[in-house]
Order: structure tokens, then C-alpha cells, then sequence
């Protein structure tokens, strides 16, 4: 393997309690390789979304990181970055679409705007560059460039999405941390939206960092998977395995909990 | 459909518009489906495809634009005020939101208790208590510990749990199940899932059952309606439909249903987003001819 592009060692999070702190993520150590889309998998409270957050350095009071605590990107400790630091690598490095992203977009802004936010904040690019630049990466996510003008309004739900998950990309991250993107889509525009994703990251090269409870959804999509069950990561293995031959009892039950569309439950 | 006993809740090709002018919104065209005692209607489809509006036709909260809602064969729009609080005891609903649809400043106990003051003159003042510690059990909660909890005490699935006592309370003979379990977790969904299902069969309950996710339909129910912009595009057997689905949007529904033993890396898997489009577009399109695939399959086409 070569060397990871995102290296978690020892993540150790506690949310700190008037009376007693709470754990929400115990130790966990995971690698994500260059170009790879790595899985958590988990029930809500698990610690998942928590460990997304930390990695683009988005926690707030009380989640404490401990000490022990690395974040390597590229060889760099994220948790050691100062203010300007932390600019720099935010979007540019690591970007982040959030559950429900479609939400997350400033309904009184053209789309055009929202770009050029983002463009001139961490490129400095002019109105004519990043109007381009928009045009280029509607493109990319099956969206006619010429739509840039319109509001969020004008947009369903999916192409809302796909604007969001374009924004993202407009900078080349390295990694797309994913926090369920598609859950509150339908599984056509879903299967769509993840279709694309995949499709990009062969020709784009970025790295996803992919958080669902959708086991299925997830075989389907990642590389590897790890199975988070109450803060800890009890099982990491390839898709293939973590579908076929499942080691931690915890997966097995989260199996057995998919009804399957051929009758009966997976598994 | 012949040969079958009358069903206690039927819709006759009812249409619901909203609006009016070109700007209406017709969010159900001529839906026709009828639930009988013990069985279990899935309707399924995507969002913005009219389930919900079903639903509250349904329950009556919304007033069908064309069409005739038939309660035990008899339609609703001519009953009389104490027919129509019959029919509010019998089809009762639960909700897809466990944390938005109790309230917050009651217990448990006055949840169920108010149902029964209400619903069920046939149960005794001394008797309710004990009526509620049953309906608790009956859903698998511990009475002694959830009868003093405030909601927000509980999890979502013991929430969720609590909210089927409460339309069980009723003794409804329908149960409107609009996404009962898009917000709890994986884990607990089987089991609120197994516990409608024995509902279903024990109180010899009509479910109506609301879902996007076709796979928890095949799990629940012994039928299915496929719904698409307002109309129900196939029906019938929950089997015969999933296995052998015959209309274009069936079919597009059930290659996107997440399956782990397809890859998105497969190219011969690839669902082209331009041909999703393209059976978006007619499906959304009035089709009136209904054509009976085999023996309750049927399928709607242009």
C-alpha cells in the first residue's frame, strides 16, 4: 500500500459533562490511501459524524480531543495547525458535504455567487475566472452551466446536492469527507449522485471519507469499511469482506437488520 | 377485485388537485386501492410522489378533489357526525417523526390515557390504568418503567413504540403507517417493523403502510402500489411485483435500491442518468390503460 493520504491514529474524543464526561470516539485508528472511498459504518451515536467533524477541525465545546490524538494529512498533524494554517487546508485539502447539504446553501444567492464566494476566498480568482471555473464543474455533476444564475430554489432536491458536492470539488481537495450525502434522497437520485461521485474520483483522483448506516449502500460504493459501534472501531476490512464474510458480532446483527428485496434479511 | 370480502377502507379512483390554473398541482390522479382486514398495503415511491397526500385522504384530513373514499362500503362524504367519529376511532395513524408527534410536557401514561377517556366508553375509569399497562406491554415496553417518563426520556424506537400503543389504544381496524421507520436506526427497525406486522395479524388490523424503502415493503406488507407523480403506476402481489416488475419506474426503483452485490464499479450496472430522465418524463405522464400482468399484478402504461 502506498503511503495513506489521511492517517487517524489513537482518536480518542470525549464531549465533556458537567458531571461526567462522555466518550463518543475510543481509540480509533484508521488509514485512508490516495484516491480510495473509506466507509464508517454505525448507528446514530456511534461516534461517526463526531470523527468527521474532527478531521476538518469543525468540533466545538465540549468535544475535547485528547492528547494522544493524531491527524495526519499528507504527513501534516491537523490538530497542530494554527488559525491561518487551518485556512489553508480547509476545502483546499479537506472538504466536507454534510448530511443534509442540500439545505446548506444561501437560498437569497445565485449559484454563480456561491462559487465565487468560495473561489476568490481561497484562490483569489476574478468574476470571469471563477465563472468559468463554475461552469466547469457544473458540468462535471450533470448540470447546465448556463443554470449558474438561478437560485437554490429553482433546483431539486438531487441537483441541490450535486451543487453542493461541485462546490466541494471546486478547489481539488485531496478527500471529500461525506457525512450521509444522499439520506434524505431517493435511492434513484441517490444511486445518481454516488454513481458520479465514483465516476469522478477515478478521473479527478480525490479520496472519500464515506459516513452512512446504509450497509448495502456502503458495499456498493467503498473500498474498505470500518464498523464503529459505541465509539470504538470494532471491525475494518475490504467491502467484499465486511459483506462476505463479516468477523465482529456487531456486524453480523447490523446485517441481519437490512430486509432484503429478494425476501427475507441479508445475510 | 373480486372474489374477496369487502374491504374496510377503499379508495375509488380519488384526485386530489392543489391549486388551480396552470399552476395546480395534481398530487394524486385517480388512485384506486382498497385494505382488508389482516393485510398489509405498501405504497411506495419517491418523495413529492403523493403517498403522504394518500395518507391524508386516508385519514381524512384531506377532502379528495374526485373520487369516493368507501368505509366498509359505505362512502365517508355522506356520514353522519356519529359515523364520522366512528371513523376517527377506526383508521388511526402513526407518524414518521417519533420526536415531533408526542408531547413533550405529558407522560407516557397520559398519552395512552387520553385515547382510551375518548375512543373507549367501554372501558371503565378503574380499568385504565390497567388498560395501559397492557397496550404497553402488547408493544414491549415495561409499564412500570415508561408509564411516569416524559418523551424525551425515551429512544426513538421506544418512542416509536409508544406511538403504536397509542393508535392501538383507539381499537382502530386501519393503521395509516406513514414512514414509521425512516428516522430510526437500523437496528431497531425490524423490530418495530415485526411488531406491526403481529399487530397486523393478531388485531386483524388493515395497514396502510408508507415507505420509500421497497425492501422494508416486501418485509411488511402482502401488497404493493407503486406510486409516481400522483399516480399509482403498478400494483399487486408484493412478490410478483418486485420480482417481476413490468412498468419502466418500477423498474428504475428497484435497480437503484442499494444491493451489496453490485458494484458501482461495474460498467454493466451503470444506471445512465439520461435514460432515468427519459422514464421520469413519461411516467409522469397521464396513463390511463391498465394492463393486467398476471393474476393481481396489474400495470398502468400510456
Amino acid at each position: 500500500m502506498t503511503a495513506p493520504l489521511l492517517s487517524v491514529k489513537n482518536l480518542t474524543i470525549d464531549y465533556i459533562g458537567e458531571e461526567k464526561d462522555f466518550r463518543a470516539v475510543d481509540d480509533v485508528s484508521f488509514d485512508v490511501a490516495p484516491g480510495e472511498v473509506f466507509g464508517l459504518a454505525g448507528e446514530s451515536g456511534c461516534g461517526k459524524s463526531t470523527i468527521a467533524f474532527a478531521i476538518s477541525r469543525l468540533h466545538k465545546p465540549p468535544a475535547l480531543i485528547r492528547r494522544e490524538s493524531t491527524i495526519l494529512l499528507n504527513g501534516r498533524n491537523v490538530l497542530d495547525l494554527d488559525d491561518k494554517g487551518l485556512r489553508d487546508f480547509r476545502w483546499r485539502e479537506v472538504a466536507m458535504v454534510f448530511q443534509s447539504a442540500m439545505n446548506s446553501l444561501n437560498p437569497v444567492l445565485r449559484i454563480e455567487q456561491q462559487f465565487y464566494d468560495v473561489l476568490k476566498t481561497h484562490k483569489g480568482m476574478s468574476r470571469a475566472q471563477a465563472r468559468d471555473r463554475t461552469a466547469e464543474m457544473l458540468k462535471l455533476v450533470d448540470i447546465a452551466p448556463d443554470r449558474m444564475r438561478d437560485y437554490p430554489h429553482q433546483f431539486s432536491g438531487g441537483m441541490r446536492q450535486r451543487i453542493v458536492i461541485a462546490i466541494c470539488l471546486a478547489l481539488d481537495p485531496r478527500l471529500v469527507v461525506m457525512d450521509e450525502p444522499t439520506t434524505a434522497l431517493d435511492v434513484v437520485v441517490q444511486r445518481e449522485i454516488l454513481q458520479r461521485i465514483n465516476e469522478l474520483r477515478r478521473s479527478l483522483g480525490f479520496a472519500v471519507l464515506f459516513i452512512t448506516h446504509d450497509l448495502g449502500l456502503m458495499v456498493q460504493f467503498c473500498d474498505r469499511i470500518g464498523i464503529m459501534l459505541a465509539g470504538k472501531l470494532v471491525e475494518q476490512n475490504t467491502a467484499e469482506a465486511t459483506y462476505g464474510s463479516p468477523q465482529h458480532d456487531y456486524t453480523k446483527q447490523l446485517w441481519a437488520s437490512f430486509p432484503s428485496l429478494h425476501g427475507g434479511v441479508l445475510l | 377485485m373480486t372474489g374477496q370480502p369487502t374491504p374496510i377502507l377503499a379508495l375509488d379512483r380519488v384526485t386530489k388537485t392543489f391549486g388551480h390554473g396552470p399552476g395546480a398541482v395534481h398530487a394524486a390522479r385517480s388512485i384506486s386501492f382498497s385494505l382488508h382486514a389482516g393485510r398489509a398495503l405498501a405504497l411506495v415511491g419517491e418523495s413529492g410522489s403523493g403517498k403522504t397526500t394518500c395518507a391524508r385522504m386516508a385519514m381524512r384530513e384531506y377532502m379528495p378533489t374526485e373520487g369516493k373514499i368507501l368505509f366498509k362500503g359505505e362512502p365517508v362524504d355522506r356520514a353522519s357526525p356519529t359515523e364520522t367519529a366512528r371513523y376517527r376511532r377506526a383508521v388511526q395513524m402513526i407518524f414518521q417523526d417519533p420526536f415531533a408527534s408526542l408531547n413533550p410536557a405529558h407522560t407516557i401514561a397520559y398519552h395512552l390515557k387520553r385515547p382510551l377517556l375518548l375512543h373507549r366508553p367501554d372501558i371503565k375509569r378503574a380499568e385504565i390504568d390497567a388498560t395501559v399497562r397492557a397496550l404497553l406491554q402488547q408493544v414491549k415496553l415495561d409499564p412500570d418503567i415508561v408509564t411516569p417518563k416524559y418523551p424525551h426520556e425515551l429512544s426513538g424506537g421506544q418512542r416509536q413504540r409508544v406511538n403504536i400503543a397509542r393508535a392501538l389504544a383507539a381499537k382502530p381496524e386501519v393503521i395509516v403507517a406513514d414512514e414509521p421507520t425512516s428516522m430510526l436506526d437500523v437496528s431497531v427497525r425490524l423490530g418495530v417493523l415485526n411488531l406491526l406486522s403481529e399487530m397486523k395479524q393478531q388485531m386483524k388490523l388493515g395497514l396502510l403502510y408508507i415507505t420509500h424503502d421497497i425492501a422494508t415493503a416486501r418485509y411488511v406488507a402482502e401488497d404493493i402500489a407503486v406510486m409516481y407523480a400522483g399516480q399509482i403506476v403498478e400494483w399487486g402481489n408484493v412478490g410478483k411485483v418486485i420480482d417481476n416488475p413490468a412498468h419502466p419506474y418500477t423498474k428504475l426503483l428497484l435497480s437503484a435500491v442499494p444491493d451489496p452485490d453490485i458494484r458501482f464499479d461495474d460498467p454493466s450496472v451503470r444506471l445512465r442518468p439520461e435514460d432515468a430522465e427519459e422514464i421520469r418524463r413519461k411516467s409522469a405522464l397521464t396513463q390511463d390503460k391498465i394492463v393486467e400482468v398476471d393474476t393481481d399484478h396489474f400495470v398502468r402504461a400510456a
